[in-house]
């Protein structure tokens, strides 16, 4: 096949306007950065022992390039700012958002989206939250929806149970920086029996330069309550990485539903870290699905701990790597009861020098019985020099389940470009189509709004060299 | 046919105890060249200077490193005649053989050489210290040249510092060996060891089967430390089976790399059945376009057994293929670890690959490991991987029942039947029953 050139359409995000932050931590971490953002965030003192004791597992841990690639040492955390806000307080009036944000948001479509079809939104440019919004009939059925320090600040008794649970601060080195200096992000409490109908949202952007945002999520859907939370990111174009480190932990309690959709566009300078992960317990559902277009190096493994019987747990992933992008993404199972099952389907697609690789842990212990899981990974390469890899682990334990994985690598097959040539498309629509085959199944999984996203996201420009 | 001749010698003692510990006693010394043994003092000082590896190291994820424990096991002990005559009446697994080497110990028991038809051939069948002395040339280009890439550099290093027993055959260019090779590997004696190896260099169009049989004398723990090399040249074809069968104490470490030329065909099987706890390292570098490599494996695990098996498909240039099955049926509280990689070089276009794990789980406490990898640089290619880990369909139990068969013998059928599939894929009847006599063997010993 002769050589081909996608081009994903980042445009969108590709803005910045100057950055006029009244509150900064400065470049570099140290003790005092973290007692910085705690003192301007006026946080309880459990909270700021918290951060520090986290910035000393950070300080000890070791970057995990004994099994990750070595570009995590590009990473100057010297060089990065650790806080950068205009206030500590969202604002539920969008007409109050200072003029420069407003803008950045309205130029993603934000407030719109708002209108149209969701219950609930937050928006966080750099390291806080401008814009929190719940519509009030959800509100009125008990739904919290706020940002991560006005959940631990007022409603510490919900917060503290389930905060730093699920993703304990040494799970790794990310996971504590997250800890030390964490910003921004969303608490969602939906109470029981609640089932939220339009899903909550929340958009990240990064405005500033050598930023670091880490923003830090905690959902808890109480027994037998459904919610659905959509994530976006996007940030511009700088010459110089941008860190993003996010810990996200979700809370299924007895029956509860929770989806988490994240499309995430950061631009290609960006390294996404993040750590995600949930607790299913008796016959919760998780669902991750998790759409990785951007960034320079993603290094994601949405998790679920299944840990009440009959939990299911699921991530849907997809995965583009361009042209010098790395996305190393995947899904961990961990089954901790019995009849648990657990479904991962993944597909990637490497263009360019782009290189994807999955990376999967199944565990089932021993005891237990009726678990099941079904991990499928399909990865496509375009180019010659594209890289794929795969990476599963799988453990199980006990005659008494059933544990299944199925990798494949293919190319675009040439008979199919062949054939929709015939019929009058250029080679690079006959990719595009041939791709969003590839994916469609999956796509068809995400909801209805963000699956028109995901379609103008991949929204490829394809261009058949001379031929 | 030529008779075995007794080489061993009639002194000797088996008297392990009175051997200098493993570890303490420096590089073997050979009757081979000068040059071999400066090489393996050279090995000896490498063996103490890399680390013992470590959880981090990806390559040993999930390994139980309490298991090497080197310090408890004696240098290979010499063998008393009588217990010598008694192993090599043991020694024959094939009906007819092209040749065949046995050792105990390490020590030569016999040798019975290829015959004067295929001596004239120039085929060459040695015991290794023979072919370091007469074919130094020959060594130099085949003799561990491959590296360990999977973790056991540290083994492969001991191995090379204290080799004195092993096979090596020669086929030269254009010659067909009808009837297979066989080797014979004893371990006897409390904390004894042995450093078996296995060179076969196959030249172009050359065709042969090799069959090593690794086994314990007795009950007796001890430590094996095994290393072989397939050479495969343009057209090639050789078949390699191993069979292992040590006791219940025994620790065994196995690296293993094939190199397939173009157009050749290597297929090697391995039946795992006895030892505490053995780790094999396999890997199949395929070298030469139109190459093809079938790595098949069978592990019957039971008791407390542990199974280490790692491997590597190396596709280095275009239009080569690999199929890998590896088995493993595991009992009581036995464990398992297969993590496999599929590596595609970049420009190994037209490369197909595959590789499967099926882990088939008879209890309640068994463990079962599996990371099937891929790695692919190039994007012409047909690669997939597939693990699976399940227990015996109550449907197909059932029916068993219900005609009348016991449970036990209803669980062993269908044991058999997930196994079979691997051995068929030999494509050599004769030695297909031997394995599946030593499976049954197995299942019949653990139910006494």
């Amino acid at each position: 096949m002769s050589e081909t050139t996608i081009d994903i359409d980042r445009s969108v995000g590709d803005f910045s306007y100057p950055e006029q932050h009244q509150f900064d931590a400065g470049y570099g971490l140290t003790r005092r950065t973290v007692e910085y953002i705690s003192g301007v965030k006026g946080e309880p003192e459990w909270i700021r022992d918290f951060r520090l004791r986290a910035l000393d597992v950070f300080e000890k841990k070791p970057m995990p390039t004994s099994w990750a690639s070595h570009d995590l040492d590009a990473i100057q955390f010297e060089k990065i700012r650790y806080y950068l806000a205009h206030g500590q307080k969202a604002t539920r009036s969008w007409e109050e958002v200072p003029e420069d944000v407003k803008r950045t948001f309205e130029r993603l479509g934000i407030p719109e989206q708002e209108r149209k079809f969701l219950a609930g939104v937050e928006a966080q440019f750099d390291s806080e939250a401008v814009y929190s919004n719940i519509k009030k009939a959800v509100g009125d059925q008990g739904v919290i929806f706020v940002g991560s320090t006005e959940g631990l600040i007022k409603h510490p008794e919900i917060f503290k149970k389930w905060f730093g649970k699920v993703i304990p601060t040494g799970d790794n080195k990310f996971s504590a920086l997250n800890s030390a200096v964490f910003s921004g992000g969303s608490f969602i409490y939906v109470p029981p029996g609640v089932k939220v109908k339009h899903p909550l949202q929340a958009y990240f952007r990064i405005n500033a330069e050598n930023f670091g945002q880490f923003e830090r999520t905690l959902i808890i859907a109480d027994e037998g309550s459904e919610v659905m939370y959509m994530e976006g990111c996007t940030a511009p174009k700088f010459e110089t990485a941008t860190l993003h480190s996010a810990v996200v932990e979700l809370v299924a309690m007895k029956g509860a539903k929770i989806q988490y959709v994240t499309v995430q566009n950061w631009s290609a300078n960006v390294f996404n870290l993040v750590t995600k992960r949930a607790i299913a317990h008796e016959e919760a559902e998780v669902k991750w699905i998790d759409c990785n277009i951007g960034s320079r190096l993603t290094m994601k493994y949405p998790g679920v701990v299944l840990k009440g019987r009959k939990a299911r747990g699921e991530v849907i992933s997809i995965a583009l790597a361009g042209d010098g992008q790395h996305q190393d993404t995947g899904a961990k199972m961990i089954h901790a009861a019995d009849e648990t099952t657990s479904n991962i389907v993944s597909k990637s697609i490497s263009l360019g020098k782009g290189r994807s690789t999955y990376r999967g842990l199944v565990h089932v212990p021993k005891h237990l019985k009726g678990c099941k899981n079904n991990t499928e990974c399909d990865a496509l390469l375009i180019n010659p020099t594209s890289r794929t890899d795969t990476y599963p682990a799988i453990s199980v334990r006990g005659s008494g389940n059933a544990v299944q994985h199925e990798a494949s690598v293919s190319q675009i097959s040439a008979e199919q470009i062949f054939y929709m040539q015939q019929r009058g498309l250029t080679e690079g629509q006959a990719m595009s189509l041939s791709v969003n085959g590839f994916v469609n199944d999956l796509v068809r999984q995400f909801p209805m709004e963000y699956s028109v996203e995901l379609k103008r996201l991949i929204d490829m420009e394809m261009e058949g060299s001379v031929g | 046919m030529t008779t075995a001749t007794l080489e061993s010698d009639p002194a000797g003692k088996a008297v392990g105890n009175q051997q200098p510990l493993l570890l303490e006693a420096g590089a073997v010394t050979t009757s081979s060249t000068p040059a071999f043994r400066e090489e393996q003092a050279a090995a000896w000082g490498r063996f103490k200077e890399v680390p013992m590896p470590v959880r981090t190291d990806e390559r040993w994820r999930f390994a139980n490193l309490k298991a090497i424990q080197l310090d408890a096991y004696r240098a290979p002990a010499p063998v008393d005649a009588e217990l010598a005559r008694t192993l090599l009446d043991r020694s024959r697994e094939m009906e007819a053989v092209a040749g065949r080497l046995v050792f105990a110990n390490d020590q030569l028991l016999a040798h019975e050489p290829v015959s004067e038809a295929l001596r004239a051939k120039g085929v060459l069948w040695l015991p290794l210290e023979r072919a370091v002395a007469e074919h130094p040339e020959l060594m130099a280009r085949h003799f561990m040249r491959e590296g360990a890439v999977l973790g056991s550099q540290k083994f492969a290093e001991l191995h090379r510092a204290r080799v004195r027993a092993g096979s090596v055959l020669y086929v030269p260019r254009g010659v067909e060996v009808e009837l297979p090779f066989e080797a014979h590997h004893w371990l006897c004696g409390e904390a004894g060891s042995a450093f078996p190896h296995t060179l076969i260099i196959a030249e172009e169009r050359s065709r042969v089967t090799l069959v090593d049989v690794l086994r314990s004398a007795g009950e007796d723990a001890g430590m094996v430390c095994g290393v072989n090399d397939l050479w495969l040249g343009a057209g090639a074809q050789v078949t390699y089976v191993s069979v292992q069968d040590w006791s219940r104490r025994v620790a065994g470490w196995q690296v293993n790399a094939t190199v397939v030329g173009r157009d050749a065909r290597a297929t090697a099987l391995a039946l795992q059945l006895g030892g505490a706890h053995v780790r094999s390292e396999n890997v199949s570098r395929l070298r030469g376009q139109g190459g093809r490599s079938d790595m098949l494996a069978i592990c019957v695990a039971d008791g407390s057994q542990e199974f280490d098996q790692r491997t590597l498909q190396v596709h280095e240039v275009e239009h080569t293929s690999s199929d890998l099955l590896f088995k493993n049926a595991l009992d009581d509280k036995a464990r398992t670890i297969f993590a496999g990689l599929i590596r595609v070089d970049s420009g190994a276009h037209k490369t197909d690959a595959y590789q499967k794990v099926r882990n088939l789980l008879l209890s309640d406490e068994a463990e079962a490991n599996s990371a099937p990898g891929l790695e692919i640089e190039a994007d012409d290619v047909r690669c997939t991987h597939g693990a699976t880990t399940g227990q015996i369909e109550a449907e197909e139990l059932f029916y068993l029942l219900s005609r009348g068969i016991p449970l036990r013998q209803a669980q062993r059928l269908i044991v058999n039947g997930f196994l079979h599939e691997v051995i068929e894929r030999l494509g050599a009847p004769c030695i297909g029953e031997k394995l599946a006599d030593r499976v049954q063997a197995k299942f019949e010993a653990e139910r006494r």
